[in-house]
């Protein structure tokens, strides 16, 4: 039984450290580009970021003063069982959300979207998101806490199969453009694209690809693995950089995910995560043990399965 | 090259702001403030009075939200500190301007040449942009303390009127000037050279969406 006091301060701890302290694999993203960059004043940009992530950390602040929107993704082992249940974890979240917001402090952004009242809090009607995932195996859960910011940076677009792929880099190029003025972005960023779903899982894929891989990592399918470089390559080439200064850095890493879609279409969206990255990852163990990481691994094979039932071993002989 | 470093004053010279060049970096010391669009309405729609001498004590509006708390004791922590898109507020500006005589408008991406032009020159105001938007940590070292905290019981944390002490808080990049020109603007058309050759090849979405036809009476197909 995994304990709720214990997902309660881990969930504190995460909010904090997702505020605070860059992933190293964006942190590494960064750097390379802060080293390649040529534009003189992309390149004063990105060495300020450096510099910002260094001066949060010493001083343990957040990074940026528009701490985002704190949500919480929550991965579970198909065994674990939950002190009270899964009312009992929303709870112990909403609460370390409240919380981590005065400790921290983050800014209260959370309002009513006509009232916009504003508990000062970043608790409120349907926030923080809570979504939920499964795994077959284990007796843990994951929780993920993001702070996603980049309130400019996404969009989405119904296209269809006669749109191609070229249509897919024109939307992509669109987006790129229209946020990437003025760096409205927070670019360079990890860029998320969601392929197929329904418009709402569209965007969920879109999101999840910016917020939930990392710098680096790969869509298992390699054909889609080779557009995700592609994307990468064609948006560093448009010769907007930080701030949409001239510059070479725009995009630190491009990641597809996809889902199946109605036969008719080929629904798309773009998501810019920001020039923080704020994620962080605990795996809470009924035992007490809690492990913090920064990559969610969320997209496991199991996410990722086509067939009507799970045959592990079967998929990995394939 | 490497952009030029200036300390400026929050209530500058107007020689000192005819000095910047587009693209120097500059550090700012002295009382400065925050208001966006809650401070805007309740201070030019609803006529409040503005709890502050202006510009004697302040010429520098920051549009910004703190990540920051009041204690229970009434004191203030503030952590970092982040400035929001500027654009959404051109509504209010020219009157605030006038009112208040900011001289230093501090924000994210800047306003537009037009904007610059109409009414910053006439007002001896130019813009500071901060620097890639998320160097919150940074500007929060620059806070030397929080003077008050005015209209936050009316407006929220996020809205109310911060009133900051700034010793060296920076970076911030000159993103306009006393001619009206536009540093977005001016890395907007180098980019746009670009356009054509990024674009080769991609062709417009089988299906529109009005913003590409203005004509209502059009279809999308």
């Amino acid at each position: 039984m995994i304990a709720n006091d214990l997902v309660f301060d881990t969930a504190k701890t995460l909010m904090e450290k997702a505020a605070i302290e860059i992933p190293q694999d964006y942190h590494e993203g960064l750097k390379r580009a802060a080293k390649s960059e040529e534009g003189d004043l992309s390149s004063f940009v990105l060495q300020a970021m450096l510099d910002n992530y260094e001066a949060a950390k010493q001083d343990r602040s957040a990074m940026c003063g528009d701490t985002g929107v704190p949500r919480w993704f929550v991965k579970l082992g198909n065994e674990a069982q939950l002190e009270g249940g899964m009312v009992a974890l929303e709870a112990a979240l909403r609460r370390a959300t409240a919380q981590a917001t005065f400790d921290v402090p983050l800014r209260p952004n959370r309002v009513h979207p006509l009232w916009r009242t504003d508990h000062n809090n970043n608790v409120g009607i349907g926030a923080p998101e809570i979504e939920y995932g499964f795994e077959p195996e284990g007796d843990w859960i994951d929780l993920i806490s993001v702070h996603k910011g980049g309130l400019f940076g996404s969009d989405y677009r119904m296209l269809f199969p006669s749109d191609g792929m070229q249509g897919i880099k024109r939307f992509y190029l669109d987006s790129l453009m229209a946020f990437g003025k003025r760096g409205l972005a927070c670019q360079p960023a990890i860029i998320g694209i969601g392929l197929g779903g329904s418009k709402d899982i569209c965007m969920t894929l879109g999101k999840r690809a910016s917020v939930l891989r990392t710098v680096g990592s790969k869509n298992s399918d390699p054909r889609i693995a080779a557009l995700e470089d592609e994307l990468t390559a064609l948006g560093n080439s448009i010769g907007m950089g930080a701030m949409g200064f001239v510059g070479s850095n725009m995009v630190i890493d491009c990641n597809i995910e996809v889902g199946y879609c109605h036969t008719g279409g080929m629904p798309m969206s773009v998501h810019a995560f920001c020039l923080s990255s704020r994620r962080a990852v605990a795996r809470i163990w009924p035992d007490g043990r809690v492990e913090y990481r920064t990559d969610p691994d969320w997209f496991t094979p199991y996410q990722r399965r086509e067939t009507v039932d799970w045959h592990p071993l079967r998929e990995a002989a394939e | 090259m490497k952009p030029r470093e200036i300390r400026l004053s929050t209530t500058p010279t107007p020689e000192a702001i005819a000095a910047l060049r587009l693209g120097d970096i500059v550090y700012l010391d002295g009382l400065m403030y925050t208001a966006r669009e809650g401070v805007y309405i309740y201070a030019l729609e609803d006529k409040a009075n503005i709890p502050m001498e202006l510009p004697s004590q302040s010429a520098a509006n920051f549009h910004c939200s703190p990540a920051a708390r009041i204690n229970a004791d009434g004191s203030f922590d503030m952590g970092a500190v982040t400035a929001t898109a500027s654009f959404r507020f051109a509504k209010w500006l020219p009157e605030w301007m006038e009112k208040t005589g900011a001289k230093l408008i501090i924000g994210k991406g800047g306003m537009s040449s037009k904007d610059y032009k109409s009414y910053f020159v006439p007002n001896g105001a130019i813009y500071l942009s901060t620097v890639g938007y998320g160097t919150g940590a940074l500007l929060g070292r620059g806070v030397e303390r929080v003077e008050a905290v005015h209209w936050n019981e009316r407006l929220g944390l996020a809205q109310a009127m911060w009133v900051i002490k700034c010793n060296k808080m920076g970076p911030f990049i000159v993103a306009s000037d006393l001619q009206g020109n536009c540093l977005f603007e001016r890395e907007n058309a180098k980019i746009a050279q670009n356009i054509e050759r990024i674009y080769e090849g991609t062709k417009p979405a089988v299906l529109k969406r009005y913003g590409e036809s203005d004509d209502r009476a059009d279809e999308v197909i």
